[in-house]
């Protein structure tokens, strides 16, 4: 019998009620009174020396307020970076300078140039289009590898070339190359892990606010993490202390990792409404987010397995490009190296592997954090690669997985991390099992009697969440602590409200954060509310990304709850006339252990707010409790996934007739929750898979600029409900956090884009075909092309 | 300026209006229904999708001054008289049908449109039905879900997992 209420039991969302009735709070829908509107002049080359910015005619039209170009912010900070990478010589990253707004030159489509604000966003667009902007043209830079050449044209003039870091990692190449060359057979693939637009519904909206009299700016934004925006603006940027600056991010429409970044319109908006003592508003619009939001993935890699005579992985090799675009957005830096190469070695007890990443400047959009964020490219290339090792050795894929994966634990990898737990047999038993193998063949033959192939794929994967143990990632050049907070404020009457660090814009914290609490005091969910998403109200927090939020904050919770208890128990052993060691706290009932005598929560906690019977010596009154939590380890989410598609051989289109998913989640807290979190990173993996790409022509215009040209996943895109299955039942719950909980969010994203395209390329050496290689999107022309080229 | 008089969830309104102003500025900044949504603008997300006269209609794509005499419905008329949530709502609720929220107005009011015309619609019919409505968070299965059970239809040997 599933439970109802607490630890493991799904709850309908709380949230839902005013998303339902259209009476959610999302940044657009705030308005503060006499506000401004902006509207940002971007350039539509991609490269480009500005000779000459003329304001006159637009700053004499009507309601013009104030325009803005890159002058007005010399002396003031540039949007930072917050991962400094030392690459392979022992050198710091070259890191360009990234300005508000361009100063001297433009080096993407959607660079902006200009803001005008004026009293409507009508009367401020009427007047970009009046500023006359002289940009000599330069030579735009996308091809990665032709960017660094000799004599290649730079982004960035005061850097040495087009190269950030050249970054290598895990075994020491002559232990590498000794693999390689004692190898019975080497597999080799080159493939692209094609760029995407993470596109969460809700467009980026920022209002800036700022009141003279308290000399205090207040930025509401579209953030997954409102207190590292507070902490980057205000520190970095421009110059504003803690104290004076609050940062709300309130209903937050997705993220997806998009929104974890500082972008240039949030320090401009906040700048804006000082420096024109007036509310600022900026609202994109979808096409300006194509060319303003940071996209995701976009490596090139090669990639080398070796193995010996009996198949045993003894050797892995990886060479990536990866793209970072024009500048180094938030956490760009870090996801082609620490959230990529130390997921190298997969599942796999592989002895000897070896990172190399080149990432490069390109006069096109910056990347960063999309959904799985590294990982997502790690796993893509490993088991594009076994299957491929697989076909050419003839051997079961599946069993060569099984062959070469890791069984105890903790085991630490030749690339850095320590898996504290996992068992990968067991995803892969569940994964068989629902997917029905046995019935395969026929199902195969089915399809080929309506002329259709039909082709079916496994992936394992392993990824590291709960970003991260403060200490490591400081060594690793992060700027920031990633650790996470909590208060529990218990009210007089027994109501309580949390304050957490994460961030919910989809991920239901609300609903599962109080059913930790109430599992904790044994009390009613309903008892207890959660505050989140403004710097003025939480302790601190470095919001959510990267699967953390109950992992990291919802353990900072955790220990706060503890510290409650704990105080509770003492005001109930007074209130008992018992010895604090005898009082046990069930069903919110504090009792004294052997005896009838007992006392309610809501007796304690009026105790500690009226304490006229109370240990006033001992302890203070009130009952609030703050914890910061910093993790000792990632968690190590893992899984199988498999799928069976079918391929129309007069088309080329692919349709997903069946799909599995078998997580490691460690502990869950909320099935429905996690399954949802599933179904979407799945949709959005089937995504990359099969239709999404984020593409530039040779002269860095953005070809994808809408949803009429990136093409979204619509509801008949993914797999029917039959044939549909979700499993979570495998658990091995993280060894290091108090839930045991490892992370969800990311898995789908992660899991199923090579178990998409390993499908794919079965069907395409069924029968007599022999397809070698595709890349992703697998879209119709291209298996067409690959078929038929 | 233009004055249009229109009833919106049952209340007459006239305003003054530009030629210019899309129905969706007008419900979101004239009348404060901030519950219509706008996620792009090329008419393809449907997060804007309102009821004009009963029909299904993108909000995005259409002036103010269009609905002039129109009766319009948006997701702020959906529940039921009482403050509950309506049935298509409740489904939603029940079959976790929603995540950020921001797309889920357009689904809620795509839904209630298809329902009106197919009553049982199969799962085919509502992803066909769907193809103007994006959801980035859901992966639609659930979206799917609710709809069949707002529907009267028993979902509860769907795998949920």
């Amino acid at each position: 019998m599933p439970k109802d209420h607490g630890i493991g039991a799904s709850p309908k969302r709380r949230e839902d009620v005013r998303f339902l009735t259209g009476t959610g709070n999302y940044t657009d829908d705030i308005n503060v009174y006499g506000q401004a509107y902006v509207y940002f002049l971007r350039s539509d080359m991609a490269h480009g020396n500005i000779k000459n910015i003329d304001t006159s005619a637009a700053e004499a039209m009507s309601g013009v307020v104030k325009i803005f170009t890159g002058a007005d912010f010399e002396g003031v900070g540039g949007i930072p970076c917050g991962w400094e990478i030392t690459d392979k010589n022992g050198d710091a990253m070259q890191e360009p300078a990234h300005p508000v707004l361009a100063i001297g030159k433009v080096r993407h489509v959607g660079d902006p140039i200009a803001a005008v604000v004026a009293d409507s966003l009508e009367e401020a667009r009427n007047a970009a289009e009046a500023i006359d902007v002289d940009i000599e043209e330069l030579p735009a830079v996308v091809d990665m590898k032709a960017a660094l050449e000799d004599g290649a044209t730079k982004v960035h003039d005061d850097l040495t070339s087009n190269l950030c870091y050249d970054w290598q990692f895990g075994t020491e190449t002559a232990d590498v190359d000794a693999a390689f060359a004692g190898a019975a057979h080497v597999t080799t693939l080159e493939l692209t892990n094609n760029r995407l637009v993470a596109n969460p519904m809700e467009p980026r909206v920022a209002v800036g606010d700022y009141n003279r009299a308290g000399d205090h700016s207040t930025l509401h934004t579209t953030s997954q993490n409102p207190h590292v925006i507070r902490l980057l603006m205000g520190a970095f940027v421009l110059g504003i202390p803690e104290h004076k600056l609050t940062v709300v991010a309130p209903d937050v429409g997705g993220g997806f990792g998009t929104k974890i970044f500082h972008y240039a319109e949030e320090a401009f908006v906040t700048f804006a409404a000082k420096a024109c003592n007036r509310a600022v508003k900026w609202t994109s619009s979808r096409s300006e987010a194509f060319m303003s939001d940071a996209h995701g993935r976009d490596h090139v890699s090669k990639i080398e397995l070796a193995l010996d005579a009996d198949n045993n992985f003894v050797g892995l090799r990886t060479d990536t490009y990866a793209n970072m675009g024009a500048y180094l957005s938030t956490f760009a830096s870090s996801v082609p190296t620490w959230l990529h190469g130390t997921l190298m070695a997969g599942n796999y007890k592989t002895p000897a592997v070896q990172v190399n990443v080149k990432a490069v400047f390109t006069t096109t959009v910056p990347v960063d954090a999309y959904r799985g964020a590294g990982r997502p490219e790690a796993t893509y290339q490993l088991e594009r690669l076994i299957d491929k090792a697989a076909r050419e050795l003839s051997v079961d894929p599946m069993a060569l997985r099984r062959q070469n994966f890791i069984t105890s634990f903790p085991y630490a990898t030749p690339v850095a991390v320590e898996y504290d737990t996992g068992d990968y047999n067991a995803t892969m038993d569940k994964m068989e099992e629902l997917m029905d193998f046995p019935g395969f063949a026929a199902r195969r033959a089915a399809s080929e009697a309506k002329g259709m192939l039909r082709g079916r794929g496994v992936n394992c994967f392993i990824e590291a969440c709960g970003i991260a143990p403060s200490n490591l990632v400081g060594q690793l050049g992060a700027r920031a602590g990633l650790y996470d907070a909590a208060t529990v404020r218990v009210n007089a009457t027994g109501s309580i409200s949390v304050m957490v660090g994460a961030h919910s814009h989809g991920q239901g914290h609300e609903t599962v954060f109080p059913q930790v609490v109430a599992e904790m005091l044994g009390i009613d969910e309903g008892m207890i509310d959660i505050v989140h998403g403004d710097t003025s109200k939480i302790p601190f927090g470095m919001g959510t990304y990267g699967s953390r939020s109950l992992a990291v904050c919802g353990s900072a919770m955790v220990r706060a709850t503890e510290k409650i208890i704990n105080k509770a128990k003492k005001i109930a052993a007074h209130l008992l006339e018992a010895s604090e060691g005898d009082i046990e706290l069930k069903d919110g009932q504090f009792s004294v252990a052997g005896t009838d005598k007992s006392v309610a929560w809501g007796d304690v906690t009026l105790a500690a707010y009226v304490p006229h019977n109370y240990p006033l010596e001992d302890i203070e009154p009130g009952l609030e409790e703050t914890a910061f939590y910093d993790p000792a380890n990632f968690t190590y989410p893992a899984g199988a996934y498999a799928c069976e598609v079918e391929v129309d051989p007069e088309t080329g289109k692919v349709t997903i007739e069946k799909f599995v998913s078998a997580d490691d989640f460690g502990n869950v807290v909320n099935p429905m929750i996690v399954e949802g979190q599933v179904h979407g990173g799945i949709a959005q993996g089937i995504g990359q898979a099969l239709l999404e790409n984020c593409a530039y022509d040779e002269n860095g215009q953005l070809l994808s600029a809408s949803y009429m040209d990136y093409a979204m996943p619509r509801a008949d895109d993914l797999p029917h409900m039959a044939n549909y299955v979700v499993d979570h039942s495998c658990q091995t719950p993280c060894t290091h956090n108090p839930l045991g909980v490892k992370g969800c969010g990311e898995a789908g994203a992660i899991g199923s884009p090579p178990t998409v395209v390993n499908a794919v390329l079965d069907a395409l050496n069924s029968g007599n075909h022999d397809v070698e290689h595709i890349d992703m999107p697998v879209s119709p022309s291209r298996v067409w092309e690959a078929m038929n080229g | 300026m233009t004055e249009v008089t229109m009833v919106v969830n049952g209340k007459s309104v006239t305003k003054s209006v530009k030629g210019n102003t899309l129905m969706t500025e007008f419900l979101r900044e004239e009348l404060r229904l901030t519950g219509t949504h706008v996620g792009c603008d090329t008419s393809q997300c449907g997060a804007c999708v309102v009821h004009v006269n009963g029909e299904a209609v993108k909000s995005c794509t259409m002036f103010a001054a269009e609905a002039n005499g129109a009766e319009v419905n948006t997701i702020e008329s959906m529940e039921n008289p009482d403050g509950s949530l309506g049935v298509i709502q409740q489904a939603f609720q029940d079959h976790h049908g929603l995540q950020c929220g921001f797309c889920t107005p357009g689904m809620v009011m795509s839904a209630a449109a298809l329902l009106k015309d197919n009553p049982k619609p199969s799962e085919a019919e509502i992803r066909d039905y769907l193809e103007g409505n994006i959801c980035r968070c859901t992966g639609y299965h659930n979206i799917v879900k609710s709809i069949m059970a707002a529907s009267g239809q028993d979902v509860s040997n769907i795998a949920a997992e």
